[in-house]
């Protein structure tokens, strides 16, 4: 081995390039590692959605698909069980409709004063603040849910029962809070400052410049913010299932407990049920339901991010 | 500078002083410009020409660590005054900037921006300030048929002329040019030139540019800033045949900047 240090600089690039290069072992090795990660993930998925679908099947061999889809009944526990899944879908996209109630105005409320009235220092503080709030585990808004919102809404709401669709509803709401802000000040922000300039030089207030130029222009990655909040509270589960109750039912009365699809699935894991029996199954015919509403509110989602993008 | 034909100010600007923080970017300014003219702002990068022509409009007090002092008289009025609207300033003095920044919009849309915002609001005004501003800016005959379609879709010197159209939209007094035409090839440089010329008879343009040839062309009046301070204002001619400084001289021959 020469001394290396004796060597010019070009010298040691070329003892290292015509060396090795993109023909070494690693160099052909890493692009079939990384096919495989690739790989297991993809499978991974497929596996789960084919378990689904296998076992959504063999629901669906004992009860009707007709009963599922056209009744509005679901007493999977009576001696003679009803399953229509319509009462489960209207819990959770009331939760769901109530967690958009707050966290859509939150949020974009948020987004704008960050994006555009808050100081350089506040943005700077206020941003990691509210990821590090989309991290709370899910469990413990449940229990802030059940033992702090609830009795408050009950002093306030005299018909309030202890476990109702409004509490839970709230709380979601406010756990999306941080996720829609976050994701539409990014929007907000990527739009070019040249743009807000354009809008102020032709004697724009602030608030116009925001509404009128501002927010149409982000308008693609705020509204796919809403659809993933959307999709994040119907496939919330540990809120609903501590302070939402287990009464699935129809309508939008919000003061009264409801079951959502989640909650259910937790309430025939927690319980009894026997393997193989229709309310084991029923779990997995509820899972492909609540696997076909968030997928399409995330193809959603992506559509629109993309259909709508501006490109500056 | 010649007091014969004294026309009425547009501008008045007496001891202007202005610090990005610690940075005392425009030292004393004090300049007059004569309305329905074409004034030029030359010299090196740097020397606060852009900031000057923003403290205009009072763009620069977007900037939190900009403190500004002295006075600017907009048609006799304080614009520094704490009753005067900056929103009625920036209505009367429109801006083209450096980049073309049209909104992501259509190029209709683009144009009735202003007036939308200000409260006309029937389609058939719009459809007329439409036409009427993209024909001031010589951009009708190649926009008239595409309208609806995205303002990014034109080239960058059709959207540098939208700009001057949605800026004309509102009917302000004065426009403020920041190097217009930098960013832009030669022959759509030289359609704005003349598009400038056309528009002096009705307005009053105050324009940077660090083309001492563009200055020389399109301008009545011309100042030269060096560092923060005026060095010298004159008329353009003056400037540019027999200039009083030496400084000047020096810049306007190449030998520095
Ligand atoms: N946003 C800003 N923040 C801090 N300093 C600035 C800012 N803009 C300009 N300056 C400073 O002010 C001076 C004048 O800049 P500018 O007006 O942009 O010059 P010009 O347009 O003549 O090139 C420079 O020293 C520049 O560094
Ligand atoms: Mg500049």
């Amino acid at each position: 081995m020469e001394d290396r240090s004796k060597l010019s600089i070009s010298e040691r690039i070329e003892q290292k390039t015509k060396g090795s290069g993109s023909s070494s072992f690693m160099e052909k090795l890493m692009p079939a590692v990384f096919l495989l990660c690739a790989i297991i993930s993809i499978l991974t998925t497929l596996g789960i959605v084919f378990t689904l679908l296998f076992e959504t099947v063999t629901f669906f061999r004992g009860v009707p698909f007709a009963d599922f889809f056209a009744s509005t009944e679901w007493y999977p526990f009576f001696s003679e069980p009803q399953y229509g899944i319509w009462p489960l879908v209207n819990g959770t996209l009331l939760v769901a409709g109530i967690a958009m109630m707050v966290a859509i105005p939150f949020g974009l409320g948020a987004a704008i004063y960050l994006s555009e009235y808050a100081s350089e220092k506040v943005r700077k503080t206020v941003k990691p603040v509210l990821e590090v709030l989309a991290g709370i585990p899910t469990i413990v808004y449940g229990f802030f849910a059940l033992t702090f919102v609830t009795p408050i809404l009950r002093a306030v709401i005299p018909g309030l029962d202890v476990f109702n669709a409004l509490s839970p509803g709230i709380i979601i709401g406010v756990m999306i809070i941080p996720m829609i802000a976050s994701l539409s000040e990014d929007a907000m922000s990527s739009v070019p400052n040249s743009i807000r300039e354009g809008a102020f030089a032709l004697g724009a207030t602030r608030m116009e410049v925001t509404v009128k130029v501002v927010l149409p222009a982000a308008l693609s990655g705020v509204i796919a913010s809403f659809v993933l909040g959307i999709s994040r509270a119907i496939g919330e589960t540990m809120i609903v299932s501590v302070a939402g109750g287990a009464s699935p039912g129809m309508g939008i009365d919000p003061t009264g407990a409801v079951q959502t699809m989640t909650a259910y699935i937790v309430q025939v894991v927690k319980g009894d049920a026997g393997f193989g029996t229709p309310i084991y199954y029923s779990i997995y015919a509820v899972g492909m339901t609540l696997f076909v509403f968030t997928l399409a509110m995330n193809l959603l989602a992506h559509y629109i991010s993309r259909r709508f993008r501006e490109d500056y | 500078m010649n007091t014969e034909e004294k026309a009425p100010l547009a501008y008045n600007v007496e001891q202007l002083n202005l610090w990005y923080a610690d940075n005392h970017a425009l030292q004393d300014i004090s300049m007059e410009i004569p309305e329905k003219s074409v004034t030029a702002i030359i010299g090196p990068s740097g020397c606060g020409k852009s900031t000057f022509i923003k403290t205009l409009n009072r763009m620069t007090e977007m900037n939190p660590i900009v403190k500004t002092n002295g006075s600017i008289k907009y048609r006799e009025n304080e614009i520094f005054a704490k009753d005067f609207s900056v929103e009625y300033l920036r209505t009367k003095v429109g801006m083209v900037f450096q980049n073309p920044n049209p909104f992501p919009k259509s190029i209709y849309e683009n144009v009735i921006y202003g007036p939308k915002i200000h409260g006309i609001k029937d389609k058939k005004t719009l459809d007329e300030i439409v036409e009427k501003s993209l024909k001031k800016a010589a951009i009708w005959d190649e926009t008239k048929d595409r309208l609806k379609e995205n303002a990014f879709g034109l080239s960058g010197g059709q959207q540098q002329r939208l700009c001057i159209a949605r800026c004309l939209a509102i009917e302000p007094d004065i426009i403020l040019m920041d190097e217009p035409t930098s960013a832009l090839d030669p022959i759509s440089t030289l359609k704005i030139e003349e598009l400038i010329q056309e528009l002096k008879k009705d307005y009053t343009i105050v324009i940077v540019t660090h083309n001492m040839q563009q200055a020389a062309r399109i301008s009545d009046n011309t100042a030269f800033f060096l560092n923060g301070v005026i060095v010298e204002y004159d008329q353009t001619d003056k400037i540019f045949s027999s200039p009083a400084k030496k400084e000047t001289e020096d810049y306007i021959s190449g030998r520095f900047g």
